[in-house]
């Protein structure tokens, strides 16, 4: 009986306040929508981390035709030059800081080039002789790349030694400043759903003022006063809420899986299925931020 | 029922107290007149009763309860003892009658079957067979009264405050609203009603509690709304501070000091 009475108020409540409750699920869905692309990007850092500092080199690329670069200055690499790298990869003084190498010819290098621009037309005015052969090193620990650097970069016949980690880095912190900016958008829009929230609460506070000072009277105890109010706030939430994940979904299906996905083949991005997991964390966060606003405007507007 | 000791109400320092020491006993079952002109202390009697506020000093004892010791959380079991009504009746205009008393008991979580059992009758007690469907506009001032009455005492409790219920009614209507009010108190139900209502108070020969200026001029049973009786000594009010120990009972035919001139 209680519990009907109470969904009964909530209804009438939601009913009675409909713009403001909209409003209060547009905020809250915006304000989610940028707190679970923050935690999407996040995701997508890792992942590609996971996938990528496993797979991921440092590559020393040998002389080719036309290289420019200084050590590049007699031609394109000799056998003889290839093979001095090979041994010094193999000396022990270099060899403690690697756990294996390849080397990729000239051939590899368009093979790999070909797989991985397979939809571009780049693809046919390439040629092998154009791509630089290159000793492929996986580090036993990245960060002592300066090391193979500075060991390699002046040997006769290597063109340049490049940390591919470099490369991603410079992605990752692109990426970490978008998941910065999404937190602060997401932390203003915060701060506008919580006040929103209490002005909702407080209007529907004082539209139903007449019920509320007759449940005092007679005696309803403050759950029963209290609760519906709460409620509508938080149900208001957790429809924004859901909102948010279905649009984090979208994009994770729509825009990563069958858009970007198809653009760049060698990237792992992460699945629709990841960003569902961000759901329970944006439908409680939601909860917790309309029950909060809402509980602090009825300590203030509804005497109990 | 309902005993103050010495209580004294200040909403304001600068100001003169809303209540200034007041001690008096209401008994269970009986019929009270608290009678006094605008800001005598009435209503600030019946808000500490229902502990809508707090006594600046002294004590309020609800059934036997000091209603300062009641802690936040226990204050709805309080008001669930007491009913209330009022002169603007404060119906619900969106629920026809039969909602707005069974309202009452909704909310402290009583069944669908008690509520369905329970409201006809109390709205019989009140006199509005037949009227569950009216909606609060399709009814006269008195019939709203009388459904305010029945949701003040719906869930049967032991104390009715009716605060001035009569003050938007003719006095026909209103003689009928204290017939309700009396049957009530005869079903043993406590009630204090605040008035201004001479005719009534005349009519109903009730226990008269008179206030001015925050204190009780006078306390008699059977009484009429202005006293008969002429005025003594200036010093009884004495006998407030020491308490009810008396050996009369202190509402007996006694006349408060300084009645008389001013009241009318």
């Amino acid at each position: 009986m209680r519990l009907q009475f109470i969904l009964g108020e909530i209804g009438g409540g939601l009913r009675r306040n409909l713009s403001m409750v909209v409003s209060v699920i547009l905020v809250t869905f915006v304000s989610l929508t940028f707190v679970g692309a923050a935690g999407m990007l996040q995701l997508q850092i890792n992942q590609m981390k996971g996938y990528w500092y496993d797979k991921v080199q440092v590559a020393i690329f040998l002389c080719g035709e036309g290289s420019t670069a200084a050590g590049c200055a007699s031609g394109p690499v000799t056998a003889e030059q290839q093979d001095n790298v090979r041994t010094l990869l193999e000396s022990p003084a270099v060899a403690q800081y690697i756990n294996d190498f390849q080397f990729e010819s000239k051939d590899d290098a368009y093979k790999h080039f070909k797989e991985q621009f397979s939809n571009s037309p780049i693809v046919d005015s390439v040629t092998p002789d154009q791509l630089p052969a290159s000793f492929r090193i996986n580090m036993k620990d990245p960060e002592k790349y300066q090391i193979i650097s500075e060991t390699f970069a002046s040997q006769p016949g290597v063109e340049t030694v490049i940390d591919q980690r470099q490369v991603l880095e410079r992605l990752f912190s692109v990426m970490n400043a978008a998941s910065l900016v999404a937190v602060i958008i997401a932390g203003v829009m915060t701060v506008c759903a919580i006040l929103l929230i209490a002005t909702t609460i407080r209007l529907s506070a004082f539209s139903r003022r007449r019920e509320t000072g007759i449940m005092r009277l007679v005696g309803a105890s403050k759950t029963v006063i209290q609760l519906p109010f709460i409620l509508e706030g938080v149900i208001a939430a957790v429809i924004g809420a859901a909102l948010a994940s279905g649009t984090l979904w979208a994009v994770a299906h729509f825009f990563l899986g069958e858009y970007l996905s198809k653009q760049y083949p060698d990237t792992a991005f992460i699945s629709p299925a990841q960003t569902l997991l961000l759901a329970p964390a944006l439908v409680g966060l939601g909860v917790v931020l309309a029950g909060t606003s809402s509980l602090l405007t009825l300590r203030r507007y509804l005497r109990v | 029922m309902i005993r103050f000791e010495n209580v004294t109400k200040v909403y304001d320092q600068k100001a003169r107290p809303a209540l200034d020491s007041v001690s008096l006993e209401i008994d269970r079952g009986e019929f009270a007149f608290l009678v006094g002109a605008s800001g005598s202390g009435k209503s600030t009697f019946l808000r500490l009763v229902l502990k809508e506020d707090r006594a600046t000093s002294g004590t309020v004892y609800v059934a036997g309860q000091n209603v300062a010791n009641i802690s936040s959380w226990r204050v709805p079991r309080l008001r669930r003892g007491i009913g209330v009504v009022f002169q603007d009746f404060r119906l619900l205009p969106q629920k026809n009658v039969f909602a707005n008393v069974a309202f009452a008991m909704q909310v402290i979580g009583k069944s669908r079957s008690v509520i369905r059992d329970t409201v006809p009758e109390v709205l019989k007690t009140v006199g509005l067979e037949g009227k569950e469907k009216r909606m609060p506009h399709e009814l006269s001032g008195g019939e709203q009264q009388r459904v305010a009455i029945a949701r003040a005492v719906v869930n049967r409790p032991g104390i009715l405050l009716a605060d001035e219920p009569t003050g938007n009614l003719d006095p026909t209507t209103s003689m009928g609203i204290m017939g309700v009010l009396d049957k009530i108190n005869q079903n043993g139900t406590t009630v204090v009603m605040a008035t201004h209502d001479d005719d009534i108070v005349n009519e109903m020969r009730k226990r008269v509690v008179e206030l001015k200026n925050g204190r009780v001029i006078r306390d008699e049973a059977r009484a009429l709304y202005t006293s008969m009786i002429p005025v003594v000594g200036q010093s009884r009010r004495l006998k407030d501070a020491s308490g009810r120990d008396d050996a009369a009972d202190p509402r007996g035919e006694t006349v408060r000091d300084q009645a008389g001139e001013g009241r009318l």
